[in-house]
């Protein structure tokens, strides 16, 4: 493209007056033309600058959400709490009460507390989902019962908030979740090196939950996946033989025009169209269950069908007309010339459209709200037909939990699905690459 | 027996079929029509779809007929209940085979049905299991009797793969068909309820129907005039953001960037429009949100937490690239000529652009941002989690507005009922939406296709 602004032709007019006059609009017009290109500038940078700002709050609020503070107590697991009989029945000892045995071992470290409001304060201080990974470490190893052992315990989110700094130590105590007097046992804690962050692994290996220290992202990853899966077996297959159809096959007549025109619609339709199809269709009319993987794969399906359809017909076309009539000039039939020759070498193209449909679909959360996957499910599905969560609606109910806790997860979460995205979207380029490269 | 026993049958039927159908030829030692691949394809297509058309009949059928022969056990004082609570009764009896929790302790009738259920299910799913064996063997059999050297399986077996290829292209059609449909259904249920005048031009949004006459709240009002105003301030901010931002940096990458920024600007820019909107919603909730409220405290406005200036901000950023890399392409597509004669005249850059690229690239230009408006109107998770509740009837972007797709989600979240007013309004904003945002994408298309015919 010219670059070059035009420089000063020759002076068309004679008087001194009139040169002036045109050196006067030249410049002026100059003026113009770099205010325009630096608006131009501005507006790149402005997209740019928004990008940047987003991934450094992101990546500021998420990081911290990967170490957990722990607390290290001394957890006497008396053989007559756990397990009275002495059988090692698995079932006894289930059901034994290991948030108790976690507070005598709290009322141990700070005896001077007796007081019962006081100790419902001393409690708080450790997660209510701590006797969970006890009893988790107990069932794995029986040996422990009857010593006193040194467990690392998840402590509760509020702590986490005050040890992570995000609760200001010397705020008001009105301002704080953490009360003055907890805040002296956490701080004689600290001093005991009894506190520690450490990675946070339950983020990565366990569902759902109330509480925002034993929340994780396992079940909505898993709702995902089965849902991507659901989603790809019928996409591909479903797009590509449309394409297929319309390229190789299809007469020339208003109907291929028709569904032409309609293809397009529908890769504008609001995505929450098509959650309201899914919801009058496949759960009210044919009575499939909510908030499974399985309908959202079906929604899902349908919302990105246009995608893969217009990805493949764009790579079919692609292919240059002489591979397709050499097939046919050796005798080949139409069919056997597409499926043998003009497809492997689409194939590429079609892929890479269809892992761009996949990555949106792994994105969209409007229609899934429609069809109740916004239920609260602790549990990680097993098949396409348990309810599930999704990725992106956990994150929205995440970012609707008013716990301080949730934001950094949420922020986590955000993370962990742009990297999944990323990763789809860098196989998506690194295949046309590969692609183009051989074609 | 679980119920896909009948597939897995099939399935082996099918690839039985094809070995046998693969081999028939060869028997007859010499020439023949076909490669063996197609006699075998040929013998397992008809081995699968009759055996498949049965199955999906009985699927059909199977809930209907199990329902009417465990009622029959019912006692008749039972049977004389209305359809609802039958209906009630019926779940309580699947409930109690499917081993969830039953409403009640089951009395002994629901027992005898019970287990009356399960026995006929068993019975079900074993008569659709040999069912198929028979009809696939049968199907088969005969097919492979028709295998001859002079058999054109070739030719059929295409023909039905052209077939299957037609069937698939049908599936958008059916699609759009499924969701005009399903959302008229309900929306006529709910313009019986609620008059489409009051509906269309009402001023009032307080979705709810009342249980008891005298309760508290219980005015009820379907006027969505505010909702369609609040959709319009927020998606008019993102274009107000989207269409100069996306404008002008297409226009600068395109004709002052060289070519080594705008291989890193533009794809950076693609970025913004792969992030889910998820994750743009929290954004405009969690830093949008409180930032332009404190910015508004500092100049003594009072911003709303849930503005509908956050969430039009936002949700203009997110369009950004949407606008961008349709005005690239209309930019693109007007020829050179144009640009050459223009700055040969002595135009400078700029008012090349402005002057000539721009009007002449307009239609194409005014068709994306068409585009672009139909995506705003229907974007739901930054609305949804930036924008507010209260159905607020102002221009004021200061305020929390909300929009269509809020009050559809709001309304259709959680367990509800089908015959309310209050989630039949949902399927009728649902129409409302549709037909709005496929009529701007109609005409967006059409603009663009005209214009880019214009310079092909």
């Amino acid at each position: 493209m010219n670059r070059q602004r035009p420089g000063p032709p020759e002076p068309v007019a004679s008087s001194p007056a009139a040169r002036a006059e045109f050196g006067r609009r030249l410049a002026r017009r100059n003026r113009q033309e770099s205010r325009f290109r630096l608006a131009g500038l501005c507006a790149v940078l402005a997209g740019l600058a928004f990008l940047a700002f987003f991934f450094l709050t992101l990546i500021g609020n998420a990081y911290t959400a990967f170490a957990q503070t722990h607390i290290l107590l001394d957890v006497e697991l008396s053989a007559a709490a756990i397990d009275p009989e002495g059988t090692r029945n698995r079932q006894t000892l289930g059901r034994a009460d290991y948030q108790g045995l976690i507070r005598n071992a709290l009322r141990q470290q700070f005896p001077a507390v007796t007081r019962r409001g006081d100790l419902r304060q001393l409690f708080a201080l450790v997660s209510p989902g701590a006797g969970f990974d006890l009893r988790k470490q107990v069932l794995a190893n029986p040996g422990l019962i009857g010593q006193k052992q040194r467990f690392w315990l998840a402590a509760d989110d509020d702590v986490d908030m005050l040890i992570k700094g995000h609760m200001n130590r010397s705020a008001p105590e009105s301002q704080r979740r953490i009360n003055d007097r907890q805040l002296a046992w956490i701080e004689q804690l600290e001093a005991a090196g009894r506190i520690e962050r450490q990675f946070n692994h339950r983020f990565f290996i366990s569902g759902d939950s109330r509480d925002p220290e034993m929340s994780g992202i396992r079940s909505a990853v898993a709702g995902s996946f089965y849902m991507l899966l659901v989603t790809l077996a019928l996409s591909f297959p479903l797009g590509v033989a449309t394409a297929i159809y319309l390229e190789e096959f299809a007469p020339k007549n208003r109907w291929t025009d028709l569904v032409e025109v309609n293809i397009n619609n529908l890769a504008a339709v609001p995505s929450i169209v098509f959650g309201l199809l899914g919801l009058a269709l496949f759960i009210n009319l044919f009575g499939l269950p909510r908030s499974v993987p399985l309908v959202g794969g079906l929604v899902l399906t349908l919302m990105t069908l246009p995608v893969v359809i217009i990805a493949a017909r764009a790579a079919l076309t692609s292919v240059p007309p002489s591979i397709r009539e050499a097939a046919l000039g050796v005798g080949a039939s139409k069919m056997q010339a597409i499926f043998h020759h003009v497809m492997p070498l689409a194939l590429p193209g079609m892929l890479t459209g269809t892992i761009i449909g996949m990555a949106r679909a792994l994105g969209e959360s409007a229609p899934l709200l429609m069809i109740g996957m916004v239920a609260f499910i602790v549990d990680v599905p097993e098949s396409p037909l348990d309810p599930s969560a999704a990725l992106p609606v956990q994150i929205y109910l995440w970012a609707d939990s008013p716990e301080r806790a949730f934001v950094e997860r949420t922020s986590a979460a955000i993370l962990v699905l742009l990297a999944f995205l990323l990763v789809m979207n860098a196989g998506a380029i690194l295949l046309r690459k590969r692609y183009e490269k051989h074609g | 027996m679980p119920p896909y026993t009948a597939l897995i049958i099939l399935l082996a039927l099918t690839v039985l079929g094809y070995w046998l159908g693969r081999r028939r030829p060869a028997a007859f030692g010499r020439k023949y029509h076909s490669l063996p691949g197609y006699y075998g394809s040929y013998v397992a297509i008809w081995c699968v779809f009759p055996a498949l058309a049965l199955y999906c009949l009985w699927q059909l059928v199977e809930p209907g007929f199990i329902r009417s022969q465990v009622l029959a056990t019912l006692p008749a004082e039972l049977l004389e209940l209305p359809e609802a609570e039958l209906g009630l009764i019926y779940n309580d009896i699947r409930n109690l085979v499917e081993g969830n929790i039953v409403s009640g302790a089951p009395g002994e009738e629901i027992i005898a049905a019970a287990s009356r259920y399960t026995a006929l299910q068993r019975m079900s799913n074993l008569g659709i299991a040999l069912a198929v064996l028979v009809a696939g063997l049968a199907s088969s059999g005969w097919a492979l009797r028709r295998v001859k050297p002079t058999l054109r399986a070739r030719n059929k077996v295409e023909r039905t793969l052209r077939m299957l290829l037609m069937a698939a292209s049908t599936v958008a059609i059916f699609t759009t068909i499924g969701i005009f449909l399903s959302v008229l259904f309900e929306a006529i249920q709910f313009f019986q309820l609620v008059s489409p005048l009051e509906f269309l031009f009402g001023l009032s949004w307080s979705p709810q129907t009342a249980i008891r006459p005298d309760q508290v709240g219980s005015s009820g009002a379907f006027g969505a005039v505010p909702l369609f105003t609040g959709t319009l301030l927020i998606s008019g901010l993102a274009l107000l953001v989207a269409v100069p931002v996306g404008l002008l940096s297409a226009i600068y990458l395109s004709e002052y960037a060289n070519a080594r920024i705008r291989a890193i600007a533009k794809p950076m820019l693609e970025v913004l429009a792969g992030i889910p909107t998820v994750v743009y919603g929290y954004f405009a909730a969690l830093t949008v949100g409180p930032l332009l409220r404190q910015f508004g405290e500092a100049f003594g406005l009072g911003v709303s937490s849930e503005s509908a200036l956050g969430a039009g901000l936002v949700m203009g950023i997110m369009i950004i690239p949407f606008v961008s890399s349709l005005s690239d392409d209309v930019i693109n597509a007007v020829p050179q000529d144009l640009r050459d004669g223009s700055l040969a005249l002595g135009a400078t850059q700029s008012e090349t652009i402005r002057q000539v690229l721009i009007p002449a690239a307009l239609p194409g230009i005014v068709g994306g941002i068409l585009l672009a408006a139909s995506r705003a109107i229907g974007e739901t998770m930054i609305v949804v989690m930036a924008a507010g509740l209260a159905a607020n009837l102002t221009a004021n972007p200061l305020e929390a507005v909300t929009t269509v797709t809020v009050q559809m989600v709001t309304l259709l979240i959680g367990d509800q009922e089908f015959d309310s007013a209050k989630t039949l309004a949902a399927f009728a904003l649902g129409l409302l939406l549709f037909v709005t945002t496929l009529a701007l994408n109609v005409v967006a298309l059409r603009v663009v296709r005209r214009y880019r015919e214009q310079y092909e």
